[in-house]
């Protein structure tokens, strides 16, 4: 290819589709000035599945999987911002014990996404140990999501009225243990990074974001708290039982990577406060259904036996599916990488209209060049674990 | 005249010699190879390779097998000779090296009186292995690999010539053998140079990480950045030869360390025998700390990596030459053995 002659003598190159650093199939061009990166473009599609698209020919139910699939490092937190669209819409008002459970599982699901994210951050600066210290955790937390739900990854627990089924005793017990145990292994976990020199010069201002850079780019969650924007959806618009709980949101002052890090680290801390607060609370409503049991669900196990009625209820739901009054409507919750939202046009039918959905990654690595433009090389991958991108949610 | 005093008989000597200290290197290369393996898999809740042979101990070579059955891939528009040569180079001169290197009183090849000059040369010329294999690939990557890692390594060479000087001030000699004569003592491992040359020790530890391209310094073949570095094109035996290349390096400088500060093979207790089990065991124990030290830091920024080459390692390291001058030439504490 012929390449236009300038006085610069700028070199392209290609950072991915295969690249140790790409987190999945992100392909950038980076134009490079010696080390200095000139400009950053970064080109997304690689795993784009339709699913929006998809959507338009499932029913409502059939189309909860389907969020599981779009940041697959925390899939219950994208159910969830579904869950509700579809409740606020229908005006179901689900169980408090339901309600409980997936605030409980929302938090596992953040503690699942920031620590595959830190050490994954730390892989980008080239520390190789924490992943593995890391992933030994995420792995029981994999195992809590399966005794839950089956399923390891691709939960499909969280359901429009509640959730799928009530949580056995003795797994409430072990996500005690768990939470317990955990913020001494999260110590070490920082015992590797947090105070390590090449660790923090590798970090400190390096993809510094402005307050007002953040707000203006329509950054989220972590990435606009780090850069000292108080916003969190669970404290500005409390939904499920958020408000019942006492937590802090930790906000950065630098809007560094490394005050990224630092508040990754923090929320898990409160992630474990939050979720040892939601057992507290399960204990008291043992027993009461997690299901608001109606059109929108399926009928008891039990009353199939009995009642012809609910037979019939229970295969018109799992084929037709239910039908949702017409109208529209945007959700979101603070998803670990920051808000997700799922906006909604329903026709009154039994399958949704048109379906957006809002992926905090995709804004956010929209942003890296004006971020990365004048760093070096080695800053990139830096500041793209930092940024939180997973691309089953940006490229959907 | 016996047959080994002869022209002939001293050539099949030299050469019987020489294959002997290549075959226990190579070996001890594999076992290293898997010792470091097991040590990362420690470090990372992993059991390290535990599959091939009892406890995984003949992994290594079933790598080796693997290596050298894949497929040679050379890009279309690559240099063709320097591709094939760079590997090469890299491998010999890590061979070379240890032809200067005592292992016991009298276990050497050539005991040449600028040993540690040769050693310092063949070290330095590694860095032509690194380039050459960089720029013939004509790839990207590897190009900006190729020249990250010559101007790392002659930075830290810089500053490894300077602590060298301090310590061949003290022994009096650039011959390998004499410098581990000079530590002995009554004392043990007190009278090793590692205490009158205390901060260089840390110094040159640095540096050897650097100078063999090692984490934190890992920068020619950054895997967050640069995916492999110079080795990006390279497959099969190339890539070996590279990767044998590449830790038979460390392992000099494991050597070096052990032969400049601590004593060589020397014992550290006066009441026991010297002897080679000490020269290996100081190899292995620093081969140990190497391997740890890889497992646990990050890697440093390209300038940040220059900075402390140039800013930190340089100067003190020189300052540290004058006041070793300083001590010797007024007989202070012990400074100069000679």
């Amino acid at each position: 290819m012929l390449e236009e002659y300038t006085d610069k003598n700028t070199l392209t190159m290609n950072f991915g589709p295969q690249h140790p650093a790409a987190h999945g199939v992100l392909r950038m061009v980076l134009e490079l000035d010696g080390e200095i990166v000139e400009r950053v473009d970064p080109h997304i599609g690689l795993l784009h599945r339709g699913t929006e698209k998809l959507m338009e020919t499932r029913t409502y139910l059939q189309n909860l999987p389907y969020l599981d699939r779009l940041d697959y490092v925390a899939p219950m937190n994208q159910e969830h911002a579904w869950c509700i669209a579809l409740e606020t819409l229908c005006n179901i008002k689900i169980s408090k014990r339901a309600s409980d459970i997936r605030v409980l599982f929302c938090e596992i699901g953040r503690v699942l996404n920031h620590l595959l994210n830190i050490t994954t951050q730390g892989m980008d600066v080239g520390a190789l140990t924490p992943i593995f210290w890391g992933f030994e955790e995420r792995e029981k937390l994999m195992e809590f999501y399966e005794r839950a739900s089956g399923a390891r990854l691709h939960a499909a627990y969280f359901r429009p009225g509640g959730v799928h089924q009530d949580l056995p005793k003795k797994l409430l017990e072990d996500i005690l243990i768990w939470a317990e145990g955990f913020p001494e292994k999260l110590d070490d976990l920082e015992g590797l990074l947090t105070e390590n020199r090449i660790f923090k010069q590798r970090n400190v201002d390096i993809g510094v974001v402005s307050k007002k850079e953040a707000i203006e780019l329509g950054f989220s969650g972590v990435m606009l708290r780090g850069s000292g924007v108080p916003w969190d959806l669970r404290r500005s618009q409390p939904y499920e039982t958020y408000s019942e709980y006492k937590f802090s949101i930790p906000i950065g002052k630098n809007g560094d990577c490394y005050d990224r890090y630092l508040l990754r680290i923090q929320e898990m801390k409160e992630s474990i406060n939050i979720i040892k607060q939601a057992l507290k609370k399960l204990e008291y409503t043992v027993g009461d259904d997690v299901l608001v049991r109606g059109k929108f669900t399926p009928p008891k196990r039990d009353d199939m036996k009995n009642s012809m009625e609910a037979l019939i209820h229970h295969f018109k739901l799992y084929t037709e599916g239910f039908r949702v009054p017409k109208g529209s409507i945007y959700s979101c919750v603070e998803a670990p990488k920051g808000e997700f939202g799922v906006f909604i046009v329903s026709d009154g039918t039994n399958q949704p209209y048109r379906v957006k959905l809002r992926a905090p990654g995709f804004v956010h690595l929209s942003a890296m060049e004006r971020i990365t433009k004048g760093h070096q090389l080695a800053d990139v991958s830096a500041i793209l674990g930092s940024l939180d991108i997973v691309f089953g949610e940006i490229d959907r | 005249m016996p047959f080994f005093e002869t022209n002939i008989g001293i050539f099949v000597l030299v050469l019987g010699q020489c294959l002997l200290v290549m075959l226990c290197v190579l070996a001890s290369l594999a076992f290293i190879m898997y010792g470091e393996r097991k040590v990362w898999g420690l470090l990372q809740l992993r059991r390290g390779p535990n599959v091939v042979g009892p406890f995984g101990i003949l992994q290594s070579f079933a790598d080796l097998l693997k290596h050298v059955f894949k497929e040679i891939i050379v890009p279309t528009e690559s240099d063709k000779v320097v591709f094939f040569l760079a590997p090469l180079i890299s491998f010999v001169l890590a061979l070379v090296a240890w032809v200067v290197v005592p292992f016991d009183e009298g276990w050497v090849i050539s005991n040449i009186n600028i040993g540690v000059l040769y050693l310092f040369a063949v070290s330095s010329l590694e860095v032509y292995g690194v380039i050459m294999g960089g720029w013939a690939s004509n790839s990207k990557y590897p190009f900006l690999g190729s020249l990250r890692s010559a101007s790392q390594m002659i930075s830290y060479e810089v500053s490894i010539g300077f602590i060298i000087i301090g310590v061949i001030i003290s022994a009096g000699s650039l011959n390998l053998s004499e410098i581990v004569m000079a530590q002995k003592g009554n004392y043990g491992m007190l009278n090793w140079f590692w205490l009158p040359h205390l901060p260089m020790v840390f110094f040159f530890l640095v540096s050897a990480l650097a100078e063999t391209n090692r984490p934190p310094f890992d920068l020619p073949e950054a895997e967050a950045e640069l995916v492999a570095g110079y080795q990006v094109e390279y497959t099969s035996t190339p890539y070996l030869l590279f990767m044998i290349g590449e830790l038979s390096a460390v392992l000099l400088m494991t050597a070096l360390i052990t032969i400049l500060f601590f004593g060589g093979w020397l014992s550290p207790v006066s009441f026991l025998p010297d002897g080679f089990f000490w020269m290996l065991s100081k190899m292995l124990l620093f081969f140990f700390v190497f391997s740890l030290i890889k497992g646990l830091v990050p890697r440093y920024r390209y300038d940040q990596l220059m900075r402390l080459g140039w800013k930190v390692m340089l100067p003190v390291s020189l300052g540290w030459v004058v006041f070793v001058s300083f001590m010797a030439h007024f007989k202070i504490l012990n400074y100069a053995r000679w």
